[in-house]
């Protein structure tokens, strides 16, 4: 490979590099015990009342359906995080390797609130169901839920619609839905299984019908056996809304994976070309990349260095609107293109991202976005340069580009610039998070100052005076919150991200998310919005 | 006169065996082999083969006709008969010699006589050599030296026995009878003789035999003594040479008396005189007149090719040993290789030998398998003897054990484990050898390798699976062996050694893996791993371990042991009929037969129910072995489809 190889400038000796080490561990270790506590976020009771069933706990139901010693890649596992839902938003969703295919994994957790559906929930089932549309991955739902979580049903009931239309939709466009039942799935439930393309369901355990008995004795007066009215076997031998029967838990799960091997599943998208061999410089050192403070500049390349297959990397326009780092590199094998920021973008950054974006699409290559951005630049002299069209043009050419886009937000992800590097909004096939990651509109310390200026005029031009005391009490809760706001985790609870990951895993993840993007035919740009000269 | 051409008139090790030392002296050879035999190593030392149609011994390597054909066939001169088979019977020996080939062996007459073990012991007797008290009941014939009153215990045998068959131990007057009953019984279905004969039994007993060789007219050697005292269903596994219990006086009183007989009766070729020996005294019990399995401990002491005197003498050219110069030197000890399970009973053991591999030792071996053959139920399970010889019993039992050790035998359970434990076992060590060893040491029998070994080798069972689970991931096989983003749990795997299902679980980490399941908890680092090799470092400990693996199967080998581990399917089978219960009625219709009722055990395939629509009768059978735990319809009943016809729950 004809690609230069990345040096380091990295001290891992300095101050510097040891505080930002220090800095990082210990945000990670804040997201490492939240991740800690979902496998028993149930609590013991639930958990105990569960296995006495001879259920297996979702994840040990996930564990036993992917193949064994491949990895699991668990999306938006901090959902509801900053939130007043259990963490995990009650349902865990993935991607794992079924019988050597990645597929979409979703299941409820029965442990918590007995897998009712509440609205972080629903968006985060809704996400997954967006990753399998978009990278065309097969769904496997392990369905067993107390459907909506009543006292949370306005959040969920209209927008749960989607859901099922999702289920359809993505049977229509060729992505097989399978949905193994292994307990309760009633009223709109019901219609897990009914929207799927193939159903098992566990003898004894799977219950799925329109009205329950209650509602049946309110509705037309008959007394109905629960088995009679919509259990496993008289839905696979009667009704045919399910199509195996399986005895147990663990049967549900073989006969599973035998529809996955069965599927006769290929890849449409590319395959990788490069060589994959590991990078040359050490990826443990990405703990220590970013300074402590934030607005301490770092060199992206530094992180690419250690993410990239041999830390091989060919920079396009070295010289040019040098704020972002554009290149071509390959991840596990997979080519692709990288963005990346290394400070504030200007019009000649827009400039050059907007052509890097297009050449990309021209020999269709994914592009891997990673972000530590500020913003556009600001002030009278940008903006009568035109900063606003610059930046319409990167936005532009991020939104109609339609080649895999997946981002890592590493660093800062204030303003327009989250936009311009396809941040979440933007329909990045993957979207994972740093735990030193901070987004928001700008920075809290920016936003607070701003509001005070604003406070401060429009005292001026009412003829108030200002009371200093309030002001800065508000000022410096404002300033708080926003704080709070623009952490990773409440990023990440709020489903801003597909999940916060170890720096170190950052090529895994990637490669991970290019494998999977490549289930889909590779797309390139059918054209643009119109460039604003 | 010389013999051109050999055939070698049995199958497995010895043709082998024989055919290297008719190598060595220019003679050809010519193998036979059955239908099942086809692929056998053996054949690859012979310069020609013919196929004996069939399968069992009777139709092939028992089949006179058949192998004087194949004599004709391929212009043989003489034939060996090798040992068992047709070794010591006298008829083939005088076909043989009808026919007007050479017979490698002693004259007809001495084989009959020496098979009648009755007469056997009269003829010792008359050379004055010491034999048992001994009772003969039968049709007639009367024993050496009537005891008038036998003691007990003492053993029934079969007067034209070996191996064990006919044989019985009685304790007690009370149970001679039935004992002899019965000996008689298998004496006859056997040997077609029903002669028995009453023995004094010695107990605790030694077995100790000398090798002579005869030439024939008047002349005779001895090779000194071998001992075979620990025995199997009286069926010799452990043999050594010279044996641990003679002095020098003693062997040479032995040895001479031996080979005075052979003398005495002008036995050609090679002989073995058995002893029963205790503390006390030896008493002669047969002259086996054949070339014996343990053969080689006795060249290996004296280094003289066995095979190549009864050549010699077969051509008359007579012994070109003289007595004064064999000598033993240094201590051998064989062990028979048996694909047998000790702790079972010593059941035989069938199936495929996917890998078999000899240790790398200064061992000898005498075998005839190789990997890729299937070992059948048809013959012998004997896979071959290793024997080892060093200047003294405990370098030579150590050096053997450790072979053991080494052996790769991937596929049919084997002995191995036992043999190098008796080998290991101090009482062994000490020479106190007998017969009964086995019953009075049977922790022996389920020997197994060492703890920390079985640690070392399931640490690299474990890391060579997921590693080539890892390989095969053509999807994210980039990505750390079972990453997880959210932690969640170790890896499972259930593994079968043994009688033993272990529930393990594993994790690993960069070289690292920790494991649970198998005694206190496995925190192994890898060393290195280059397939089939992974070198494990395990409680400050490194071991190169090999791993190989067939079907569900995985092998582990170091020079300390083999295990073999067996990967049970975290889902278990289930029948899809009888997971719904039982079976459905396909279509609407009527019943008009009803084959089973409640409680019945059904076996695949067995009509249950009969059901008439449009015309047509439908046969309602059983997916598999069942039991009907209800009968949900009546002759003449209506049925839709789908309706539960029978109620079937699994039985095993």
């Amino acid at each position: 490979m004809g690609l230069q190889v990345l040096p380091t400038r990295l001290d891992t000796r300095s101050d510097e590099h040891r505080q930002g080490r220090a800095a990082m561990i210990e945000s990670l270790e804040r997201v490492r015990a939240e991740h800690a506590k979902l496998p028993t976020i149930g609590g013991e009771r639930y958990i105990q009342r569960h296995r006495d069933r001879g259920k297996l706990l979702i994840r040990e139901r996930i564990e036993l359906l992917i193949d064994p010693d491949t990895p699991f890649l668990e999306l938006s596992p901090l959902a509801g995080w900053g939130t007043d839902v259990a963490l995990g938003a009650s349902v865990v969703t993935g991607i794992g390797i079924v019988e050597g295919v990645e597929c979409v994994i979703y299941g409820p957790d029965l442990t918590v609130k007995g897998g009712t559906l509440n609205g972080i929930g629903l968006e985060k089932g809704l996400r997954a169901q967006d990753i399998s549309r978009i990278n065309r991955l097969p769904l496997i739902q392990l369905t067993e839920s107390g459907g909506a979580d009543l006292p949370r049903q306005a959040e969920v009931f209209v927008r749960g619609g989607t859901f099922f239309k999702n289920l359809t939709q993505l049977s229509a466009a060729g992505i097989p839905v399978l949905c193994l039942v292994f307990g309760s799935s009633t009223a709109g439930g019901a219609y897990m299984p009914g929207m799927s393309d193939y159903v098992v369901m566990v003898k004894g355990q799977a219950q799925v019908f329109l009205g329950g008995p209650p509602l049946v004795k309110m509705a037309i007066d008959e007394d109905a056996d629960p088995e009679e009215l919509g259990g496993a076997e008289m839905h696979s031998r009667v009704s045919g809304v399910s199509d195996y029967l399986a005895v147990d838990d663990v049967d549900a799960i073989r006969l599973g994976r035998e529809i996955v091997a069965g599927l006769n599943w290929t890849k449409l998208g590319q395959t990788p070309t490069w060589p994959p061999d590991p990078p040359v410089h050490d990826p443990d050192e990405l703990l220590g990349v970013i300074p402590d403070d934030l607005r301490i500049p770092f060199d992206m390349r530094e992180v690419i260095a250690r993410i990239v297959d041999g830390s091989r990397f060919h920079e396009f326009k070295p010289g040019y609107g040098t704020q972002l780092v554009c290149g071509w590199a390959s991840v596990w094998g997979y080519p692709i293109g990288i963005l990346a920021n290394n400070g504030i973008l200007f019009s000649e950054e827009s400039h050059k991202g907007s052509q890097f974006i297009q050449l990309c699409n021209q020999k269709a290559t994914p592009i891997l976005f990673l972000q530590n951005i500020t913003g556009f630049m600001v002030g009278t002299r940008y903006e009568q340069g035109g900063i606003i069209k610059d930046g319409a043009k990167l936005i532009n050419a991020v939104s109609n580009s339609k080649v895999p886009h997946v981002t890592i937000m590493i660093g800062a992800s204030y303003g327009a610039g989250n936009y311009g590097m396809a941040g979440k909004a933007y329909d990045p096939r993957f979207v994972f998070t740093w735990p030193s990651h901070r987004i928001a509109v700008m920075g809290a310390k920016q936003l607070a100052g701003v509001l005070e200026i604003v406070a401060r005029s429009s005292a001026a031009s009412k003829g108030v005076e200002v009371d200093e005391e309030e002001l800065t009490a508000r000022t410096t809760a404002f300033e708080a919150t926003i704080e709070h706001q623009s952490q990773a985790l409440f990023a990440t609870g709020h489903l801003w991200d597909d999940g916060i990951i170890d720096p170190r895993d950052t090529r895994t993840v990637v490669g991970m998310s290019l494998s999977a993007a490549a289930n889909a035919p590779l797309e390139t740009a059918a054209g643009y919005g119109v460039f604003r000269m | 006169m010389r013999i051109s051409r050999l055939l070698i008139a049995n199958r497995g090790e010895v043709v082998a065996r024989i055919a290297r030392t008719a190598r060595r002296l220019g003679i050809r050879t010519v193998g036979v082999y059955s239908e099942p035999d086809a692929d056998s190593p053996a054949l690859h030392g012979v310069d020609l083969a013919v196929p004996l149609d069939g399968v069992t011994s009777t139709e092939t390597y028992l089949s006179i006709d058949a192998l004087l054909g194949a004599a004709e066939r391929t212009g043989a001169d003489a034939v060996h008969p090798g040992f068992g088979f047709h070794a010591e019977n006298p008829d083939f020996a005088r076909a043989v010699i009808a026919a007007g080939l050479t017979w490698v062996g002693p004259h007809p007459d001495h084989i009959a006589a020496m098979g009648d073990k009755i007469a056997a012991k009269r003829i010792a007797a008359d050379a004055g050599l010491p034999v048992l008290p001994t009772v003969a009941v039968g049709d007639g014939r009367i024993g050496v030296d009537i005891a008038a009153d036998v003691s007990f215990p003492l053993l029934v045998k079969a007067a034209a026995g070996g191996g064990g068959k006919g044989m019985r131990r009685v304790d007690d007057a009370a149970g001679l009878e039935a004992a002899v009953e019965t000996a008689r019984g298998e004496a006859l279905r056997s040997f077609g003789d029903d002669t028995v004969y009453l023995e004094r039994l010695v107990s605790p007993a030694r077995h100790v035999e000398v090798q002579v060789v005869g030439d024939g007219s008047g002349g005779a050697i001895h090779l000194f003594e071998r001992e075979c005292s620990i025995q199997r269903r009286n069926q010799k596994v452990v043999e050594e040479a010279p044996s641990a219990l003679l002095d020098d006086a003693r062997r040479k009183r032995m040895c001479d008396a031996a080979a005075r007989l052979a003398a005495e009766i002008g036995y050609a070729g090679a002989g073995t005189v058995e002893f029963v020996a205790d503390p006390d005294g030896e008493f002669f019990i047969e002259m086996n007149t054949r070339l014996q399995v343990e053969h080689p401990v006795t060249e290996e002491i004296t280094g003289i090719d066995i095979v190549e005197l009864q050549l010699d003498v077969a051509c008359g050219r007579g012994i070109a040993v003289d007595q004064d110069d064999v000598a033993i030197d240094g201590h051998a000890i064989e062990v028979r290789l048996y694909a047998e399970d000790p702790a079972l009973g010593w059941t035989p053991a069938v199936g495929t030998l996917h890998t078999y591999r000899r240790g790398t030792g200064p061992a000898r071996y005498e075998d005839a398998v190789a990997s890729g053959i299937e070992v059948t139920p048809h013959y012998d399970p004997m896979l071959g003897k290793v024997i080892a010889k060093a200047p003294d019993r405990a370098t030579a039992a150590e050096l053997l054990a450790a072979e053991l050790d080494e052996l790769r035998i991937h596929g049919p359970a084997t002995n191995r484990n036992t043999l190098a434990a008796t080998l290991r076992h101090p009482v062994f060590l000490a020479g106190d050898t007998t017969t009964s060893f086995f019953d009075d040491h049977p922790e022996v029998l389920d020997a197994d390798v060492d703890p920390a070994t079985l640690r070392s080798h399931l640490a690299a069972v474990l890391w060579a699976r997921q590693a080539r689970h890892r390989a095969a991931d053509g999807l994210w096989g980039a990505a750390p062996s079972g990453w997880r983003n959210v932690p969640s749990q170790p890896q499972q795997l259930r593994l079968g050694r043994r009688a033993t299902t272990h529930e393990l679980s594993y994790q690993v980490d960069g070289s690292s893996l920790t494991a649970d399941g198998l005694g206190d908890r496995i925190a192994a680092r890898v060393v290195a791993h280059e397939d089939p090799w992974v070198m494990v470092e395990l409680d400050g400990v490194a071991r190169r371990v090999e791993i190989s693996c067939a079907a569900d199967m995985t092998w582990a080998n170091s020079t300390m042991g083999q295990s073999a581990w067996r990967e049970l399917s975290p889902f278990p089978a289930h029948d899809p009929t009888l997971a719904a219960g039982g079976p459905a009625a396909p279509v609407p219709g009527t019943v008009v037969g009803l084959l089973v009722s409640a409680g019945d055990v059904v076996e695949p395939g067995d009509p249950l129910v009969l059901i008439e629509a449009m015309k047509m009768e439908h046969r309602i059978a059983a997916p598999a072995r069942a039991r009907v735990t209800s009968v949900r319809v009546a002759v003449g009943d209506q049925v839709d489809t789908g309706d539960l016809l029978v109620e079937l729950e699994e039985v095993d």
